[in-house]
């Protein structure tokens, strides 16, 4: 196809108009001016149009040019993502750091896979073997940790009409060729495209019915995030948004992690480079890092850039879920990519919503969100991808326009809180305030796992903390010693809980991914302790002996003294318990 | 040969348009001549067909359509580095303002920097020892970090700034001449200006330190350069110098309201309170200049000073630079009417990086941990205080009375000391040991039992 050639009218910040622009797409990738700065067309208007563009435009003059590239904003998807960085555009940076220096130029082109790099694999198909859209045929052992499946591009299918016995090559070497119903002839490659803002098509939607296993007792017990299910993780600066979204990227058990830096620090990207390569999966003894894929748009990188990382992300998220995978994206923070949005959105001189936001700012959120999902993949199998977004509310208030939004579209919602931080409780997630929808869609998965249901036990200890709450308003006014015993009991055991439970030192060994076995035995020991108690506390036994210093504290202690692979200990606790209760009691009946 | 451009479409603030122009890059630098000679800078920052928009950064006063000579230079805001601005002065565009002459240099540099590649980062993790116990105990800088000091008008930010420029061992193990200060005063007072220059003085860094000074009084626009100077420098001292530089920034509220101003006279979409939708990534463009370098030497750490407006942090400029900076220093206005300085409020005040800095190998192993527990205790006074207000510090239990008297200590003797008291960490400790004393053991649950064995004599 002909290239186009427009010519820039106007330059505003990261936004161009451009002249005899007839024929660009909308959405269309261009490339603008003599330093070949990446854009895109984000709306025509007769011969008019207006690009944003993802570098610097410090220099564009009047009249440089804009080239059209026939193609929206895409991406190569195939091996050499994982262990990598990228910018919001799919552009390695390690590349760009060897070729560039340490400062990140503008006009470094579109480069995004390494096509020298020489993949092995093994073919799965042979001539004359039927394909359609969406089949593997071929996979890499792209690292030790990842079998990286080939699959045919969506819109072809046909015969395979001849394969590359080569066994190894670079992305840009045919590996099968295919020959469709009306005789045309494919060359499929280790690599397909696809366009950044449209979902990758899936068999069919599937129910929601797996745990997102994440090691966190707060998360896994009271408010669980499912496989193929949506979260948001608002909080204000300083609740740990990043340390627990970190804490997720670590120790879930989805098999791939795509991590989207989207407006935040240079230093917590850095950090993820130096950390993930030295924690091991448990399972594999790998690095994690073989099972990541990073996307880095710092906060001081170009703002239209941060617009698109969101969408590179989940694109790449979708491409490893359709080889059968279960993959979480972890995307800090949503909120620079709304503000992305509405920078955008003020520089089109566009009429203002809700604190200068766009009015389709609610669309984009749910477009965003309602591309996670547990499916049936083209190619049969069961697969997910999870969101879970930051969300950074202005002034940490809640009601704000990104957070109100993004809740609407979200099932588990976890509010940080910045009391909570304040007093160094993390993860600072908010009890109260924090809910999960999909407790009852896996109930059954707990019921597996643990061979018990544990929604009695989940709303009995939640049930101990919201009565805590209450008291607590009653005791600010009061004090504590005016409450009868058996309230002054809940108000034990919720300090219980909050420091035994949902603390959770993410340093400590043992403490930073819990197994759900162990989750479970420590909250049944918590129960076993409320429930002596208020038994005893029923008999007329009065608090301050009921609440024994040595017991309590070695329940709180728990997490810290129970080895996660061996739990068989906490029986001597809960003997312990049953011990000073029972003896405690027979001495009172006398 | 330039072209002149000797008409003005359109004056207002400082902002000019001009049309009929050729050739002109976003961004680009020109020169504005008054009627009577005196020059001025200015900045393209919008082109729309044959007009452009330049902001100046001066005063407009004077200034008609038709008596005024604009040249475009073809590049951007450079100014020109070499190791002479070491102990020089510069106003809020980088001119010289102490006589001493131009910076002759063959190298200048965009003020406006490139985003540090995050692959190329280094993570940083050697802490700097301020001898305040409050932040070296509990919100530990690092080198490379950038860390606020979020104050108020007319609390004491100025004398803490100083103290830890005078305190602060940002020298390097290896040898003394190694660092440098970097002081950008952004919209203050002469008296304030006036004050860190004497304290440089004092403490005998003068000849290491570069200052880049906007007065209060002088052209606003000026304000928003000044940063950028400030860090193009710093950035030039670290990775090309080898320097450990330490950025004092004041006062960025002055910065954003600068910005502001700008932007209303654009007749932009306001956000929050006015302020320009772009105020996170504009301030994200000069706090993530701070940072370390794999394979070079030097580091950029940088204290930038913000006062709250009506103490709020919920303001914009507090909240957005809070979402951005690695922690963040509060002062409080309640602690400094009780007498104490430095008034840090703790609770809120926190130093990201410090994780990955302090404990063994590093400070002492007790340090995350006493820290944690210090946190948790202080965090409890208030909820009893506030308790103590309604029903009396007398009807109080005997555990919450010990916490009372624990606040009241722990605000004493760790967070109270004398601009002049130099603690080192081990003394910070120490005393911090000496305080948990006051508290039933059962209370500390955040410590280890070793630790209290060892530490807690």
């Amino acid at each position: 196809m002909s290239e186009l050639t427009g010519k820039i009218k106007s330059i505003n910040g990261p936004v161009i108009i451009g002249d005899n622009m007839t024929g660009f797409k909308m959405r269309e990738m261009v490339v603008v001016g003599p330093k070949k700065l990446i854009g895109e067309v984000i709306s025509i208007d007769g011969d008019t149009g207006i690009v944003q563009v993802y570098e610097e435009t410090e220099g564009l003059k009047k009249g440089d040019e804009v080239v059209s590239t026939g193609k929206p904003l895409s991406l190569k998807l195939g091996p050499g993502m994982l262990g990598n960085m990228f910018d919001g555009i799919q552009r390695p940076l390690k590349k760009i750091r060897a070729d560039h220096g340490d400062f990140i130029p503008e006009g470094i082109g579109l480069i995004s896979l390494d096509e020298d790099a020489v993949w092995e694999y093994k073919l799965l198909v042979k001539p004359g073997d039927k394909l359609t859209g969406g089949q593997i045929f071929a996979q890499v052992q792209e690292t030790q940790l990842i079998v990286h499946k080939l699959m045919v591009p969506v819109d072809i299918s046909g015969k395979v009409i001849w394969t590359n016995e080569m066994n190894k090559g670079t992305i840009n070497d045919t590996i099968i060729k295919i020959e469709d119903k009306d005789g045309n002839i494919h060359d499929i490659k280790m690599y397909q495209e696809w366009p950044v803002r449209n979902p990758r098509p899936v068999e069919k939607r599937l129910e929601i019915s797996k745990l997102l296993v994440t090691g966190q007792r707060i998360l896994d017990v009271f408010f669980p995030i499912a496989k193929g299910g949506t979260t948001a993780i608002p909080g204000g600066f300083g609740t740990g948004k990043t340390m627990l979204q970190h804490q997720l990227a670590k120790w879930s058990d989805a098999d791939i992690i795509i991590y989207v830096g989207c407006g935040e620090r240079g230093n917590e990207m850095t950090e993820v480079l130096e950390d993930f390569p030295k924690l091991v999966d448990p399972k594999t003894n790998r690095p994690i890092m073989e099972r990541t894929v990073l996307i880095a748009n710092t906060s001081n990188m170009p703002v239209a850039a941060r617009e698109a990382s969101i969408y590179t992300g989940i694109t790449m998220a979708e491409y490893f879920r359709d080889m059968g995978y279960d993959v979480a994206v972890m995307a800090d923070s949503t909120s620079r990519w709304a503000e992305a949005l509405r920078e955008i959105s003020g520089r089109l001189e566009e009429m203002p919503a809700e604190e200068g936001y766009p009015a389709y700012l609610p669309t984009r959120l749910a477009q965003f969100y309602e591309r996670a999902g547990y499916v049936r993949t083209l190619s049969g199998e069961d697969a997910s991808v999870t969101l879970i977004g930051a969300v950074s509310p202005a002034g940490g208030d809640f009601s704000e326009p990104v957070t109100e939004n993004t809740k609407r579209f979200v099932n588990v919602f976890l509010g940080l809180d910045r009391e909570l931080a304040y007093s160094r409780h993390y993860p600072a997630i908010n009890w109260m305030e924090s809910y999960s929808g999909y407790t009852h869609m896996i109930k059954d998965f707990y019921e597996k796992e643990l061979d018990v249901d544990i929604s009695n036990l989940r709303e009995k200890m939640l049930g101990i903390l919201f009565e805590e709450n209450k008291l607590q308003e009653i005791v600010l006014l009061v004090g504590e010693d005016v409450l009868p015993d058996d309230q002054r009991l809940i108000l034990e055991i919720a300090k219980v809980l909050k420091i035994g439970f949902l603390q959770q030192n993410a340093f400590h060994k043992d403490d930073a991914f819990v197994p759900l076995k162990k989750q479970y035995e420590m909250l049944k020991t918590m129960e076993l302790l409320y429930d002596r108690g208020l038994s005893a506390v029923k008999k007329g036994i009065p608090i301050s002996r009921v609440r024994n210093g040595e017991t309590y504290e070695e329940v709180i202690k728990l997490k810290y003294t129970i080895p996660n692979d061996d739990i068989s200990k906490i029986k001597e606790v809960n003997k312990m318990i049953n011990d000073f209760y029972d003896k405690l009691e027979s001495e009172y009946s006398k | 040969m330039k072209r002149k451009y000797l008409k003005l479409d359109k004056v207002e603030g400082s902002i000019i348009e001009l049309s009929n122009t050729h050739s002109i890059g976003y961004s680009e630098i020109a020169e504005i001549e008054d009627q009577f000679g005196n020059k001025m800078v200015g900045r393209v920052i919008k082109i729309d067909g044959d007009s452009v928009v330049v902001q100046v950064f001066g005063s407009t006063m004077g200034i008609a359509t038709d008596n005024t000579k604009v040249t475009f230079k073809g590049k951007p805001f450079e100014i020109p580095l070499s190791k002479e601005i070491l102990g020089r002065t510069f106003d809020g565009i980088g001119r010289p303002m102490d006589g001493g002459g131009d910076i002759y240099s063959e190298k200048t540099y965009n003020v406006n920097g490139r985003p540090i590649n995050p692959v190329s980062r280094e993570y940083p993790r050697n802490y700097i020892q301020t001898g305040i116990s409050s932040i070296d105990g509990l919100a530990t800088l690092i080198r490379g970090q950038k860390l606020p000091i979020f104050s108020g008008a007319g609390l004491p930010h100025n004398q803490l700034a100083a103290q830890i420029v005078r305190q602060a061992k940002i020298k390097s193990e290896s040898g003394s001449d190694n660092f440098s200060i970097i002081f950008a005063a952004i919209g203050v007072k002469h008296d304030e200006a006036f004050y860190f220059q004497e304290t440089f003085r004092k403490a005998g860094v003068l000849d290491r330190v570069v200052m880049y000074i906007n007065y209060a009084d002088d052209p606003i626009m000026e304000r928003i350069i000044t940063p950028r100077c400030a860090l193009t420098a710093a950035e030039y001292l670290a990775y090309e110098e080898n320097q450990h530089v330490l950025v004092i920034m004041t006062d960025i509220t002055s910065y954003g309201e600068a910005l502001r101003e700008v932007s209303s006279l654009r007749e932009e979409v306001p956000s929050r309170r006015g302020y320009p939708g772009y105020l996170y990534s504009d301030l994200a463009e000069l706090y993530e200049r701070a940072g370390m370098i794999k394979g070079k030497n030097g580091s950029v750490t940088l204290i930038p000073i913000l006062t709250m407006p009506n103490d709020d942090i919920t303001h914009p400029i507090p909240d957005l630079t809070g979402y951005i900076t690695e922690g963040q220093l509060v002062l409080s206005r309640d602690l400094y009417l009780k007498g104490i300085y430095p008034p840090i409020n703790v609770l809120p005040s926190l130093s990201r990086l410090m994780k990955d800095g302090i404990g063994e190998g590093f400070t002492r192993e007790d340090h995350p941990e006493v820290a944690n527990q210090l946190f948790s205790a202080y965090s409890k006074v208030q909820d009893i205080r506030a308790l103590a207000q309604i029903i009396g510090e007398d009807d109080l239990s005997e555990r919450d009375q010990k916490y009372l008297k624990f606040g009241d200590e722990f605000e004493k003797r760790f967070v109270s000391q004398s601009f002049t008291e130099n603690r080192d960490m081990m003394e910070t400790l120490d005393i911090a040991w000496d305080l948990l004393k006051l508290l039933p053991r059962e209370e500390l649950d955040r410590l280890d039992q070793k630790l209290i064995e060892k530490y807690m004599k």
